[in-house]
């Protein structure tokens, strides 16, 4: 099956080391794809919130690029790999298909620019697609230097599971478990996979954005975490970059790897960390790369 | 043609009920009267406020004898509703009751449209469909068939016990058959039971004795039904027992066997005591069990597995009570009503994962705690986790698997009032402080509401709110090594943290997993969330849609010891007033084969399910037993031939009836009849 991308804004530039880690992972597992033409911004949740009928129509012009670009495919699958992406997508997709009135509307907007939208196409998680589609056991087969003995803790962030799941449990997701274990590392079981982070909340109003921050990599470290992976460019940004500032204002000593999980997929599949993106991180997982090949070779 | 009141024509009478406004206020009931009056062959046309009340009854009756009429019909409400009310009073002034017959203008007009003049028309439609359908009526005999006093119960919880020693002290016979080796259900595990806190096994056990030794009741537990067939008043049924490998009349419960088991050390979870403890492969599942008998299970029996045991039980019995070889065997019985009394199950804990139970060894559920806090449970009644210590403080946690969207709607009615009895029980036992996380407190029930206050009293606390999660996430040096309970109190408006060392998750009840396979067995219904199905909820809230087959407890809903036991009593009556009785009149609408044009091909008789259908080998003709037949019309459909009747739903009754529904309404009735001939 060949599947359609949509990077966003986020992969493009800040998150850029997430496209970077996730496409390369994807040709090394044969997953088929291409990117989408002409798409435009998601909206995020900072365009819902302030109009949510222009936010609607913004998104659903993704999903008519999508239904005209793959218009001869069987199936449209549309892989948005940033958690806002793709949660603003799915919920424009909810929303259009459960309320016939407001659709007539959407799509008499984008007849205007000449794009029809059928309702077609399916929004897809990476993990969704690697894990369901794809299978842990394939991905299994396909690694050639395991993560032996490297703990690392999952973190979904807020929006993968929530508030629509559609391929993971919305209390207790596993599914970037599962493919911690295929790479033979070791999931660590902790109870924050889901909360929130701070999101934009760390850029603006900083005494409320840390402490979320400090909670999620604190426990993390607590729990002996050699890594965390995250699936989301704004919550691995505050949780990376922000450590020196929460260093100081809890008087701790965090100083804890947090690394796109298609970046750790990259290592143990064979890829190198400068393919994968890993130059740009502040915080080198050194740990991880001594686990690559027995700690032969040290990377840079 | 027509045989009754001395004349052949049909004389009509009409009557369209007011049903006070449920009726009156959308259909212009004046003009449907008018216009039925003009109709051929009525002779009688009137309205009337309140047609089921004993005036309307006797305006029929009077009718009938000042103008000789012989056909009734009468547009108001459902016929399920008073159909049998009005053909009563019809045949209370004389005439056979099948020549009447009732339109429904309230289920199916008033209380379904909304605009007066389409209701009236609709109204006139029916009316008119009605009087040109009565045309072609007949006297019918009801059939009247014994009924076999005897009395099938399955499931022997409270509900079970109750309704077979109900039943068994009126003198009739009752065959009580349980699926467990045992009977008391889910009341034997309790150990106090609300608002009274009287011991559940010392009010229990003196009933299940009772039943075990009753004369009129044979008892077969660790048996199920396989399978029954037969109608109200002469059910016959097939049920299994299970082999228990053990036999039964010689096994006297001393427990030799128990103790010379190969194996010296329990070692498999007890399903009694909710895995808390352990057994072995052969035990008994609690002190009081009923019958006193011992069972293996081959599951863990080390000879089913390897057949190499040195069998050291046999030995240790000296009554020779052991037999590995038993097989299943099997009953055939006669009944005349059946009580369904399967009982529930309690919601599995894991599926709302954000508590964690079966993650934390110190979550537990109600139905575990309940052992936990008996004496004669797995501590024997000392609350100590599962990592050996004694609490200090405990939560909690009501609704799970209640009130939720992403479980089960609806409320489970016993929990509020089973975790305040928890939390007394935890707070007598071990001082600690306890913790309720609530909803809502639902105590409605003679003296439940006193016995919340009674425990506000005692100390222990409400906080408001659904919990988010338990989780072992400690932010406070306060909360290590304790789990955590993460909460929005909604009366202070704030998320609170409380750390505690032991959880109780207030579990809600279920219908069990193999309902619907019972539902399908039985041949009864059941509403969405699959509890059995009720004929009425107010009315007939033991019958279901099966005749003779009667419903009690927790399988037709959530419900508490008290209201379980009124009901198990009310099932019991339903079952004695048949029994009274002595027989039951059967509906007419049965259908019969017209032998001369019967080709034989016997279509019908697979299609039958109520089997009703047989051959005649000397005459090559089908053959309807009518005390079987349900009317339910699928054997007239699929006739070849033509050659089966069904009384009621006879073809110029059907097709005169669509005609009047028809507009076409120029064709005389009479006319039509040469028609259809």
């Amino acid at each position: 099956m060949r599947y359609l991308y949509y990077p966003g804004c986020s992969l493009k530039c800040t998150g850029r080391s997430y496209e970077e880690s996730l496409l390369p992972v994807f040709d090394e597992l044969k997953i088929d794809y291409v990117e989408l033409n002409d798409w435009n911004c998601c909206g995020a949740t900072a365009y819902m919130a302030v109009d949510e009928a222009k936010a609607f129509a913004i998104a659903s012009r993704n999903l008519a690029l999508a239904e005209e670009q793959f218009k001869n495919e069987k199936e449209i699958n549309i892989i948005a790999p940033c958690s806002a992406c793709y949660m603003v997508l799915l919920k424009t997709k909810n929303y259009l298909d459960s309320n016939k009135f407001e659709l007539a509307k959407i799509k008499a907007a984008l007849r205007e620019s000449g794009l029809n939208y059928e309702g077609k196409v399916r929004i897809r998680h990476p993990l969704d697609v690697l894990v369901n589609d794809l299978g842990v056991k394939e991905i299994a087969k396909a690694v050639k230097y395991p993560l032996k003995g490297i703990k690392v803790a999952s973190y979904y962030g807020c929006q993968t599971v929530r508030p629509i799941s559609t391929f993971d449990d919305a209390r207790d997701p596993h599914t970037m478990d599962d493919l911690v274990k295929a790479i033979g590392a070791e999931p660590v079981d902790w109870p924050l996979k889901t909360r929130c982070c701070g999101a934009s909340l760390t850029g603006i109003v900083e005494k409320v954005g840390l402490p979320l921050s400090y909670v999620i990599l604190n426990e993390a470290a607590k729990r002996r975490a050699d890594v965390v992976a995250t699936s989301c460019p704004l919550c691995q940004f505050n949780l990376e970059c922000y450590q020196t500032n929460i260093n100081t204002k809890y008087q701790s000593d965090l100083r804890i790897g947090v690394v796109y999980f298609s970046q750790l997929m990259g290592l143990a599949l064979g890829i190198s960390p400068k393919k994968l993106g890993m130059d740009r991180l502040f915080i080198k997982p050194e740990i991880v790369y001594k686990a690559v090949k027995g700690g032969e070779t040290v990377y840079v | 043609m027509f045989s009754t009141n001395g004349n052949n024509t049909p004389r009509i009478g009409f009557y369209v009920c007011h049903c006070g406004h449920n009726i009156a206020s959308l259909v212009d009931v004046e003009e449907v009267r008018k216009y039925v009056a003009t109709l051929p062959g009525v002779v009688v046309s009137r309205d009337y406020k309140y047609m089921c009340s004993d005036p309307g009854q006797e305006l029929i009756q009077q009718d009938i004898k000042e103008n000789k009429l012989n056909r009734i019909v009468v547009a108001s409400c459902s016929p399920l509703l008073h159909e049998h009310t009005f053909r009563v009073a019809t045949e209370k002034a004389g005439l056979n009751p099948y020549f009447f017959h009732m339109v429904n203008i309230r289920e199916n007009v008033s209380w379904v449209l909304d605009n007066r003049e389409i209701a009236t028309e609709k109204s006139k439609d029916l009316a008119r469909a009605a009087i040109r359908r009565v045309f072609f009526h007949k006297p019918l005999e009801k059939k009247t068939v014994p009924i076999n006093p005897a009395v099938l119960i399955v499931g022997g919880g409270i509900a079970g016990i109750q309704a077979a020693l109900t039943i068994a002290n009126a003198g009739k016979k009752v065959y009580l058959v349980e699926r467990d080796a045992t009977i008391g259900g889910h009341m034997a595990m309790f150990d106090k039971t609300f608002p009274t806190l009287d011991c559940a096994a010392c009010i229990l056990t003196p009933k299940m004795s009772a039943v075990k030794s009753h004369p009129n009741i044979t008892l077969w537990t660790y048996s199920e039904v396989e399978k029954i067939d037969g109608f109200v008043g002469d059910y016959h049924v097939k049920v299994k027992r299970k082999p228990r490998y053990v036999i039964e009349d010689l096994c006297v419960g001393c427990m030799d066997c128990i103790e010379a088991c190969i194996y010296k050390e329990a070692k498999y979870p007890d399903e009694f005591n909710q895995g808390l403890s352990k057994r072995k492969p052969i035990y008994i599942p609690f002190p009081q069990a009923t019958p006193m008998v011992v069972l293996f299970d081959p599951e863990t029996c080390i000879d089913f597995k390897s057949h190499r045991c040195k069998k050291t039980c046999i030995e240790a019995c000296d009554r020779d009570a052991i037999d590995l070889k038993q097989v299943a065997t099997y009953e055939n019985i006669n009944v005349g009503t059946v009580i369904l009394s399967t009982g529930f199950q309690t919601y599995d804990a894991k599926l709302s994962p954000q508590y964690g139970y079966g993650k934390f060894p110190n979550v537990y559920t109600s139905l575990e705690v309940e052992r936990l806090v008996n004496a004669s449970g797995p501590t024997g009644g000392e609350v100590i986790t599962r990592d050996g210590k004694r609490p200090k403080s405990v939560g909690i946690i009501h609704c799970v698997g209640s009130r939720d969207e992403k479980s089960h709607k609806w409320c489970s009615r016993v929990c509020c009032m089973y975790s305040l009895k928890l939390a007394h029980l935890i707070k007598e036992h071990t001082g600690a402080e306890v913790y309720n996380f609530y909803i809502d407190m639902r105590t409605p029930g003679k003296g439940y509401e006193e016995f919340y206050d009674k425990l506000m009293n005692e100390g222990v606390h409400f906080v408001r709110g659904r919990v988010a999660e338990v989780t072992d996430w400690a932010i406070i040096p306060e909360e290590e090594q304790k789990l955590t309970i993460r909460v929005e109190d909604t009366l202070i408006g704030v998320v609170r943290r409380i750390p505690v060392d032991m959880v109780v998750l207030a579990v809600g009840m279920e219908p069990k997993d193999d309902a619907s396979e019972i539902r399908r067995l039985f041949n009864i219904s059941c509403s969405n969330e699959g509890f059995f199905l009720e004929r009425h909820p107010k009315l007939a809230p033991v019958n279901t849609f099966t005749d003779g087959i009667f419903i009690a407890g927790a399988c037709q809903g959530p419900r508490d010891i008290p209201d379980t036991v009124a009901q198990a009593g009310a099932a019991a009556a339903e079952c004695l007033s048949l029994i009274s009785a002595g027989s039951i009149e059967l509906e007419p609408n049965t259908a019969s084969i017209i032998e001369k044009y019967c080709s034989g091909c016997k279509s019908c008789i697979p299609l039958c399910p109520y089997t009703a259908i047989s051959f005649k080998e000397d005459i090559k003709k089908a053959y309807i037993n009518e005390a079987l037949c349900k009317g339910c019309g699928t054997c007239v459909a699929a006739c070849p031939s033509g050659s089966i009747l069904q009384n009621l739903f006879e073809d110029d009754q059907i097709f005169s009836e669509i005609d009047g529904l028809l507009k076409f309404a120029g064709i005389e009735p009479e006319k039509k009849e040469v028609l259809h001939a």
